[in-house]
């Protein structure tokens, strides 16, 4: 079984075509990269693997569930991080982690989430502050720690680290691997060209709404000929 | 053009969308159209005030007090029977019964003042409900002057007192099948409407309050994407909505509960100052009353909050909720003005229609009705206003499942004309649906 399955999915907004029948699959622990461009339609497809956003057409698995009939079950084993997302200003960092731990599990359960929680966002003291008074990275981190410490079957990150530093983004990315090694299905989303060749085991480019290449960093890289995924990504365009 | 112009331009541009302007125009439309149920009254003024009269004194003074009456007034009703005299004020829209007893001549000749009694029909306790009385009212004072004149005229009397104020009245008020004694329609009203009151002032404030509680959360968890966390977790979106309304309904009705005591206690001194007792009139209101009071206040206010969820929807970030609750602003305006001009009894079927239809009046009109047993508006009210809130809950429900709450359109390729328009569109698609 394949975490994730989609085929031929295509999403209009309004007259709008912004994913024009695209099809790929996730294997199970792994971690899987959407690259492209902005507006490529990443997002899209992450909000509808998320079961956010309607299908117009085409068909999605999550763990061989069918997103599509039985959202709330696909809702109970996928944690989504969108991009650019905050939490709730008025809540600290503990207590946030504590309202989303309640959702998923009750008493002593809970309150080992939020200890795992804790321990990936990694904020020290100023987990008792209020978010409002976090700076992006530390904001990050709440938000990354919020998504994996469920241990959810599927993660789907939208733009994970765009706009942090390097050292915020280094350990966002390591958390990643780690719980990725520990089971959790990651599928995520990037522009950051080079940030994937280090993240992810298999990747799909993709621009303008359409799959243009599919494959490990390395197969692409020398099936293209290409020092990196970049070179990849404007040679595949330019063809 | 200089910075400053192009700043203002820009704010204008980004104020004045098609969700500020067009519940702003509907309004404007709406109070101009009011005018039309108002200016009936302005009829009833120019014309004379419609009477009964009893006169059981066939002495000279109650003469010169006819002719007045009769030339000042359209007497609809002459002869001898109360109950046959009131009867025929009601069916012609009469406001008064004068009765002129049988010792009215004699008491003045005798240096007593004369004593007319007065029913007063009141069909209204609204500002422009008593303006047809006090036009009958007047005519009293034309009586007392007309027969002041003629006891000097024919010398009648050399009583300076007597001459000055020849006439007394009697008065008692019949509203909503009560008969209260010694007491005119203005004082009622004026009592009746610093209480009435209270209530459109409390549902308004409320309204706005909660609304924008609402509103403003959408808004914020929609910038903040918050809500697309919360939209992906195992938390059905019925408990979203009903989460949100009920969290925003309880700081509502808290809110209510403290402007209510506030006020309370302000028109309790009002009351203190003034010299009439509703109580004595068994104008009050017992622990039942309280009661559907407070669930009229409660439909209405969650069918506040379910209507904001809706425009919530539609709002993109924290900025543009701002201006959302206008609209169920005004929505509680209508039935806010309308209440204080006049009584829903008095209404002309067009504006009881508009105004049973928009759920805030029922509890802004409950207090007055149920101060006269009035309990079946009242539950009618409470009966419709909660098919409403449920009505309008289910519709926030399910545009939570569609696009629309994170796109702010409808995903679809066929509404493409209306794509600036959510909520045409999304008419427009039912529609088209059904016709498939
Ligand atoms: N709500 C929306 N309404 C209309 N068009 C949209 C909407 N969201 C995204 N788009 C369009 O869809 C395309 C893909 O956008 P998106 O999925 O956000 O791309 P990416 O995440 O790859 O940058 C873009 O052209 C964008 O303009
Ligand atoms: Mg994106």
């Amino acid at each position: 079984m394949y975490a994730v399955e989609v085929k031929d999915l295509v999403k209009n907004y309004g007259s709008f075509q912004a994913i024009k029948g695209i099809s790929f699959k996730v294997r199970e622990g792994e971690v899987y990269g959407l690259i492209g461009p902005n507006g490529a339609g990443k997002t899209t497809a992450l909000r509808i693997l998320s079961t956010l956003l309607e299908i117009t057409a085409g068909e999605i698995k999550i763990y061989g569930i069918d997103l599509r009939q039985k959202p709330d079950e696909v809702r109970r084993i996928i944690s989504y991080l969108p991009e650019d997302a905050g939490a709730y200003k008025n809540l600290t960092g503990r207590s946030y982690l504590k309202f989303i731990a309640q959702f998923f599990a009750e008493g002593e359960q809970a309150k080992e989430l939020v200890s795992r929680g804790l321990e990936i966002a990694n904020l020290d003291k100023r987990i008792d502050d209020k978010v409002e008074t976090y700076s992006k990275g530390m904001a990050r981190r709440l938000l990354v720690a919020r998504a994996l410490m469920i241990k959810p079957k599927l993660a789907i990150l939208d733009e994970l680290t765009s706009g942090l530093d390097v050292i915020n983004a280094q350990e966002i990315r390591r958390t990643v691997k780690l719980f990725a090694s520990q089971g959790t299905t990651m599928l995520l989303s990037s522009h950051n060209m080079l940030e994937v060749e280090l993240l992810c085991d298999r990747i799909t480019l993709i621009n303008d709404g359409e799959i243009v290449a599919e494959g490990t960093p390395d197969e692409l890289k020398e099936r293209y000929g290409a020092k990196n995924i970049e070179e990849v990504f404007v040679k595949v365009v330019s063809e | 053009m200089s910075s400053l112009s192009k700043i203002a331009k820009k704010e204008i541009k980004e104020l004045l969308t098609p969700a500020t302007i067009i519940p702003i125009i509907v309004i404007a439309i709406l109070f101009a159209s009011l005018g039309n149920v108002f200016g009936g009254v302005g009829d009833q003024l120019s014309e004379p005030p419609k009477i009964a009269l009893i006169n059981n004194d066939s002495g000279l003074l109650s003469q010169v007090a006819y002719a007045v009456l009769d030339q000042g007034a359209d007497i609809v009703y002459e002869g001898d029977n109360v109950q046959n005299a009131l009867n025929a004020l009601d069916d012609e829209g009469g406001v008064s019964l004068f009765i002129i007893p049988g010792d009215f001549t004699s008491d003045i000749l005798a240096n007593r003042t004369g004593t007319i009694e007065a029913y007063w029909v009141m069909r209204g306790a609204g500002i422009l409900d008593t303006i047809p009385g006090s036009a009958a009212d007047a005519l009293l004072d034309n009586v007392a002057r007309a027969i002041s004149a003629t006891l000097i005229t024919y010398d009648m009397s050399d009583n300076a007192s007597i001459i000055l104020n020849p006439t007394q009245l009697s008065e008692t008020t019949i509203f909503k099948g009560k008969e209260m004694v010694g007491i005119s329609p203005p004082t009622i009203a004026g009592v009746i409407s610093q209480q009435a009151l209270v209530m459109p002032l409390i549902v308004v404030m409320m309204i706005i309050y909660a609304g924008s509680i609402v509103i403003t959360s959408m808004g914020t968890e929609k910038e903040n994407k918050t809500l697309e966390t919360l939209l992906t977790m195992p938390v059905s979106r019925t408990s979203i909505v009903f989460g949100k309304l009920l969290g925003a309904a309880v700081v509502g009705l808290i809110m209510a509960a403290i402007y209510m005591l506030g006020m309370g206690y302000y028109f309790n001194s009002l009351m203190a100052s003034t010299s009439i007792d509703l109580a004595q009139y068994g104008l009050t209101l017992d622990l039942l009353d309280y009661v559907l009071v407070g669930i009229s206040l409660f439909a209405a206010l969650v069918f506040a909050l379910a209507l904001c969820m809706i425009l919530g929807i539609f709002t993109k970030n924290y900025k543009a909720a701002q201006t959302m609750t206008m609209p169920v602003t005004f929505l509680a305006l209508i039935p806010m003005v309308i209440t204080l001009m006049t009584d829903f009894d008095t209404l002309p079927l067009a504006a009881k229609t508009l105004v049973f239809a928009i759920p805030f009046s029922h509890p802004m009109m409950a207090i007055r009705m149920l101060m006269f047993d009035d309990y079946s508006l009242v539950l009618a009210g409470i009966a419709y206003s909660t098919i409403m809130a449920l009505v309008v809950m289910f519709i926030a429900v399910t545009l939570f499942k569609k696009d629309i709450l994170l796109t702010g359109r409808v995903a679809s390729a066929e509404t493409t004309k209306y794509s600036r328009w959510p909520l045409l569109a999304l008419m427009q698609r039912m529609f088209t649906k059904r016709r498939r």
